[in-house]
């Protein structure tokens, strides 16, 4: 298998706070792979590195072979690289169908002035779009939210709309920022099962940020520990978990 | 209450949700032509401008409610719209060129003040834009021999294939052209947001982090948002010059931009009937006032601030009792009926939300 996602000495800096601190790692084209490690490790930034939300101190990111620094974060989106918000992040005043519709925006074929006419091109292209979005709602079982507003939602809904909405834009890589966090056990459950299909029928490769260990030795092929932005350990879940030095980072030394 | 039963993508796509509303809206439609037979010349003209601020509202609705930039400088770009179609018919082009051209023409001038302007946020661009609406004053006076400055123009004669329109001399003529612009704008308006380009505005306005993760580029979203915007605020510009029939530098003073804006908000936010609903209070506010005047028998008093007063306390109200504005009060009565007896009161409880926008600057 081929690396998908390469990561290369990545540090990040906040003033003297060093986020990410020295970090390589690479994901494979096809497999789970899980970022795990106590609050304030790094992991979100990591992902934000990886949207292009902020810019790395020192380091390479590189996708399918092709330089990630040189994008904006709106082109990183073209590329096939899709993701969730650790605190969901939807659009809010809009339904779920809009909502999964915008995960299509990359695809969008259409210009302002065809929009805006409405011409059968703009018709054609809306009804490709709902085509692809339908099918993500099958997938994920949304069907009775389908015209609901995000606002009068329930979290959990919520979680799995935004999984949707980053499904639906066809993406190769998805990034997902705690997927199970404030889930109950038996949405956990379906999150797992939707992480397994996603991989097995799509063939999207998913990079992951958990702390629900259940979750984590449960779906994904290799975990990456990270403590104080940089990485601890790196190996199959029982590996890591059986790592001293991740025994250290989450519960500390014995010594007193 | 009426269910729709879907059978077809189309039937999310199309204009009217059913045969019903589609009813409802071509009946206006119907309603609004005839129009000139049903009133005399002072109530139409009433109308008539109603409609120009309907399209003013669209334009500002676009950018506020759509895209959630506020702007207080849209009387600058309702000045340069109202200057540029003017001028560019008194060099002798026809209205049919003139007219667009204006359009466009406020459009691109539009886009490339917002380049710099997008990059502030919230209360920040609301203050920028204040001074934009304070500089077209100014522009208008400097610009002295093409403007005219102080002494102002006046609005020629509009001529469609030989047909004379005026407003004073066939108000009807001139009601119809508005009326059919106030329906293209619409129109357009509507297919925007059934398309990507329109949902794009809604995701930056809730989102942006997730807006660019989703390809959005923020900046060219905002800019096309900006550009929209100030391309119908022109058109309607133009079109108020033509009724007012003279203008000069403080004819578009700040004090239409707050004017916009609030209507909007009284309006209903995020809504194309809310400029509409927004329109006529603005435009019939006064009329309404003076009548209440005359019926308390103070109409020989002149009490100045009147109706900014008066227009500023039901804005408070609006914000406090209804931030969904008139149109969000007319659908909860809506669905009060559609439900009945089912309906129950804490079916519209408000849910705060925070603007979200802000959080990772």
């Amino acid at each position: 298998m081929s690396q998908l996602l390469e990561i290369e000495n990545a540090t990040l800096k906040f003033g003297g706070v060093v986020a990410v601190n020295d970090l390589s790692f690479s994901v494979k084209e096809g497999e789970v792979y899980a970022i795990v490690g106590p609050n304030g490790a790094g992991k979100s930034t990591v992902f934000n590195l990886i949207s292009r939300f902020y810019d790395p101190y020192a380091g390479a990111l590189r996708f399918d072979g092709q330089n990630l620094l040189a994008r904006s974060a709106d082109a990183v989106a073209d590329l096939g690289i899709a993701r969730t918000f650790q605190n969901i992040e939807l659009f809010d005043h809009a339904t779920v169908l809009q909502n999964l519709l915008v995960g299509r925006h990359r695809h969008r074929r259409t210009n302002m002035v065809q929009e805006m006419l409405f011409t059968p091109k703009v018709r054609r292209e809306e009804e490709r779009h709902r085509a692809a979005v339908e099918d993500v709602i099958d997938f994920l079982d949304l069907q009775p939210y389908r015209d609901k507003m995000i606002a009068g939602l329930p979290y959990g809904v919520r979680k799995v709309v935004e999984l949707g909405r980053a499904l639906a834009s066809g993406p190769r890589l998805l990034l997902l920022d705690e997927p199970a966090s404030g889930l109950s056990v038996e949405e956990t459950q379906d999150m797992r099962w939707w992480i397994d299909d996603i991989r097995k029928q799509m063939g999207i490769t998913v990079l992951m940020v958990e702390h629900d260990m259940g979750l984590v030795s449960g779906v994904s092929d290799r975990v990456l520990a990270l403590a104080d932005g940089a990485k601890l350990a790196e190996g199959t879940p029982a590996q890591v978990q059986s790592d001293p030095a991740v025994i250290e980072a989450y519960l500390g030394t014995g010594v007193v | 209450m009426r269910i729709h039963f879907k059978t077809s993508y189309d039937h999310d796509i199309r204009l009217f949700p059913d045969l019903w509303s589609f009813g409802v809206y071509a009946a206006l439609l119907v309603i609004a032509v005839i129009l000139p037979w049903l009133m005399d010349d002072f109530f139409l003209g009433e109308v008539t401008n109603v409609l120009i601020w309907a399209i003013a509202g669209l334009g500002l609705m676009l950018l506020t409610g759509q895209t959630g930039q506020a702007s207080l400088g849209h009387a600058a770009f309702l000045a340069l719209g109202c200057y540029s179609c003017i001028i560019f018919m008194e060099q002798g082009w026809p209205f049919l060129i003139a007219f667009p051209v204006a359009g466009i023409l406020t459009g691109v001038v539009g886009t490339i003040i917002a380049i710099p302007a997008i990059r502030l946020h919230g209360i920040y661009l609301a203050i920028a834009t204040i001074a934009l609406s304070i500089l077209a004053d100014d522009i208008i006076v400097l610009l002295d021999p093409i403007t005219d400055g102080v002494s102002g123009k006046f609005a020629p004669m509009i001529t469609i294939f030989g047909i004379e329109i005026e407003r004073w001399t066939t108000p009807d003529r001139f009601y119809w052209l508005v009326l059919a612009i106030t329906v293209l704008c619409t129109l357009a308006y509507r297919n925007l947001l059934r398309s990507p380009l329109g949902r794009a505005f809604a995701a930056v306005r809730d989102s942006e982090v997730s807006a660019s993760a989703m390809g959005v580029h923020i900046a060219r979203t905002k800019a096309a948002a900006f550009g929209l915007s100030c391309a119908i605020t022109g058109l309607a510009g133009a079109l108020m010059g033509f009724y007012a029939g003279a203008f000069n530098n403080e004819t578009f003073s700040i004090v239409i931009s707050i004017t916009l804006l609030m209507m909007i908000v009284i309006g209903g936010l995020g809504s194309i009937h809310g400029a509409f609903f927004g329109a006529v209070v603005v435009a019939f506010l006064p009329q309404f006032l003076s009548m209440a005047k005359d019926l308390v028998g103070g109409s020989s008093v002149a009490i100045p601030g009147l109706e900014t007063g008066v227009f500023g306390m039901i804005l408070i109200l609006f914000i406090l009792f209804e931030p969904m504005g008139i149109y969000g009060r007319w659908m909860k009565i809506r669905i009060w009926f559609e439900l009945f007896p089912f309906a129950r009161k804490d079916m519209f409880k408000r849910q705060k939300s925070y603007l979200k926008t802000e959080r990772l600057r």
